[in-house]
């Protein structure tokens, strides 16, 4: 489904993205661990279309369509989800108008019909049930003041909405307790399927025992410098970061 | 041709003026030879170089003739699902004719009130343009709702404008609202054709104690439109004013908000927006004037500007050493959407009273490329997400339209400017 060779980006000359490589087949929960400033929202923002990073090598194809050759809105349109690690708040914007917009353009594109405002909102109710979000929030503008949490509940609220078959999760787990965690990761595991995949990126391990990876890759100075199933999280829970980064650091000396 | 750095350039306007009113004319008169054009260097006109645009565009300076108009085209020209009553006007002159008789409201041509204090509102010495129009309009619009009268329906000022190339047009209203009254105007105005002419518009607004006025303004003319106009207001104890100006078009406008804060808790509100295109030079200049403890006043203009058109605010906000307790507020919000949009934006606050509460600010910046890229990843269309965004920023001013017709056809205007329909 995506496939990602060599990818070097680099924003305002400073390469931040340095050769990665990453296969993701349908059916498959990818996690991203590494340190704080590794290069993980810059990959998945890289993959979303920011424009801000400059690609400067390597190719990303997704479903055998170059990902890199189209716009942001036709990358999400062809099943590309990024749920943000700090979701933009719109003042102004309802959040119903928006994602009326937002599921009409996006069927509008896969060739189903538009959802007139009586099926439009059965859909949304359906889905709020899913991450157990109030309608009030839904009646405020586009996350303005919502809370941490609030935000992320709604990400993943509009990715149940918008049905991608490729979501990128940055950092969904930050900034949420307990029972949002249980409540967020519940609605994702539901919304999995053998048709679509997910890339999870997160520095915790916790998630990652709700939702639970085929593989985990760790992410470091913009390399994807190991890989293994799930039992390297544990391993990164118990350990830490240091033995990778020293692993990979004297080799970078020697 | 006439050269108009002299003072007796409208000259010939001033002597076709009809003789009624002859002491009020007098005195525009003499206000209009004192003060002159604005001059290049004009600090109130610094950045609106009207002289130069009349000077450059106005050929022939008489009054533009009434148009021949039908029932039909008036008809035609409301706005879907306005219900009130819509008085009309014609290259600035009231016709009594086609327009509808409005209950319990007393309206008539403004000749037929020869003892009216003309320019006691409107002070034509603090600027040229009301002493010009004080001097040599033709005739106007007398209004005036009794005290503790609620005009429930909107009262519709559509003027029709299809001036000859170069020729000016003069509208002048006296409106009256008595103690505990309450009223809504619009005041909008359809241009006919492309022509090149001058509007010069002068409002009065007498408010009573605890009356409630909102007026509200529709500038979407001609692109060859110049446009300067005056609306000026006393607002009584307990009493409320509040404007909402949109402005869409035009090629040079100048708009003068006057609200003089005359009574304890009285409140004056100014909103607008400017979306603006072309070449389109909007002006807004408003002045609070608060003389008096215990007053309150709101301001937020908002301005769009693409291609090479130019925004000017200035909010001028004067508290009197006795106005205490006086609460003043303004913000003025600008979002250049292309590098030879220009905004010049300037508070102006002369405070005197020491136990104020005052805030203002203003910004000028580019769209939010965070929340664009935001919607583009769920699927929005950049053009529309720009669309969406823009029409946001906009619609904190829209809200402030409280008749919903009115409000929806400004809104669906905007919309289809933006092109963010949804
Ligand atoms: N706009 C930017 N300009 C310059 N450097 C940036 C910018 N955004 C991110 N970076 C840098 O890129 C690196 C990777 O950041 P990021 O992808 O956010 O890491 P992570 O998500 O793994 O914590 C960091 O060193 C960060 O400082
Ligand atoms: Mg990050």
């Amino acid at each position: 489904m995506l496939s990602i060779k060599n990818l070097h980006a680099s924003i305002e000359g400073n390469e931040i993205l340095r050769g990665i490589n990453l296969e993701v087949k349908a059916g498959e929960v990818h996690a991203i661990m590494g340190p704080n400033g590794s290069g993980k929202s810059t990959l998945a923002s890289v993959l979303a279309g920011r424009e801000e990073y400059e690609v400067t090598e390597g190719e990303v194809t997704f479903k055998g369509k170059d990902l890199l050759d189209l716009a942001p809105e036709d990358r999400a349109r062809e099943g590309v989800f990024l749920a943000f690690q700090y979701p933009v708040e719109i003042p102004g914007v309802s959040s119903t108008n928006f994602l009326r917009t937002a599921v009409n353009q996006v069927r509008e594109y896969r060739g189903l019909e538009s959802l007139d405002a009586v099926k439009f909102l059965t859909l949304m109710k359906e889905k709020m049930k899913l991450v157990e979000i109030d309608q009030k929030l839904l009646s405020r503008s586009l996350n303005e003041g919502f809370s941490g949490g609030e935000k992320k509940r709604n990400e993943i609220f509009q990715m149940a909405m918008l049905e991608p078959t490729l979501s990128i999760l940055d950092e969904t787990d930050s900034g949420l307790d307990i029972d949002a965690l249980r409540i967020v990761s519940n609605g994702v595991n539901q919304l999995k399927s053998g048709k679509n995949a997910t890339i999870v990126v997160t520095h915790y391990q916790r998630l990652l025992d709700y939702i639970v990876p085929d593989f985990v890759h760790v992410l470091y100075k913009g390399r994807i410098v190991k890989s293994g199933t799930k039992e390297l999280a544990l391993e990164l829970e118990e350990k830490g970061y240091d033995w990778i980064k020293d692993e990979i650091d004297s080799a970078a000396t020697v | 041709m006439s050269t108009l750095t002299k003072q007796d350039t409208f000259s010939s306007l001033i002597e076709a003026a009809p003789n009624n009113f002859a002491s009020a004319r007098a005195t525009g008169k003499e206000a209009y030879v004192f003060q002159g054009l604005p001059a290049v260097k004009a600090e109130e006109y610094k950045f609106t170089n009207i002289s130069k645009k009349l000077e450059q565009n106005l050929t022939d300076f008489s009054t533009a003739k009434p148009l021949p108009l039908t029932d039909a085209q008036v008809k035609a020209a409301v706005h879907e699902g306005f219900e009130g009553s819509v008085l009309v006007f014609s290259n600035g002159q009231f016709i009594p004719g086609l327009s509808s008789k409005i209950d319990e409201v007393e309206v008539s041509l403004i000749s037929e009130k020869a003892d009216l204090p003309i320019g006691s509102i409107a002070n034509p010495k603090k600027d040229v343009f009301a002493a010009l129009n004080q001097a040599s309009f033709q005739d106007g619009l007398f209004i005036s709702v009794p005290k503790k009268t609620q005009v429930d329906k909107a009262i519709l000022l559509l003027s029709f404008d299809e001036a000859n190339e170069g020729q000016v047009i003069q509208p002048r209203v006296w409106i009256e609202v008595g103690d505990f009254a309450e009223v809504t105007f619009i005041d909008q105005t359809v241009s006919v054709g492309e022509s090149t002419y001058f509007v010069n518009e002068v409002v009065e607004v007498k408010g009573g104690i605890n009356s409630q006025i909102h007026y509200y303004r529709l500038q979407n003319e001609g692109k060859n439109a110049i446009e300067v106009s005056t609306i000026e207001t006393d607002i009584q104890k307990d009493g409320r004013f509040s404007s909402v100006n949109i402005s869409l078009s035009g090629d040079m406008v100048r708009n003068n908000l006057n609200l003089n804060l005359k009574g304890s808790n009285s409140e004056g509100n100014m909103y607008g927006i400017y979306l603006l295109n072309g070449k389109s030079h909007v002006d807004n200049h408003t002045n609070v004037d608060h003389t008096i403890p215990h007053a309150e006043s709101n301001e937020l203009y908002k301005g769009i500007l693409a291609d090479q058109s130019r925004g000017v605010f200035n909010g001028k906000i004067f508290v009197r050493q006795d106005a205490q307790k006086t609460n003043a507020f303004q913000q003025n919000n600008n979002i250049l959407l292309s590098e030879d949009a220009t905004v010049n934006t300037k508070p102006q606050l002369e405070i005197w009273a020491d136990d104020v509460k005052c805030s203002h600010g203003c910004t000028v910046g580019q769209l939010d490329e965070e929340a664009l890229f935001y919607l583009q990843t769920r699927g929005i269309d950049k053009l529309q997400a720009k669309g969406l965004l823009l029409y946001a920023f906009a619609g904190e001013v829209l809200e402030k339209i409280e008749t919903e017709s009115f409000r929806e056809y400004c809104d669906s205007l905007i919309q289809e400017r933006l092109g963010s329909k949804f």
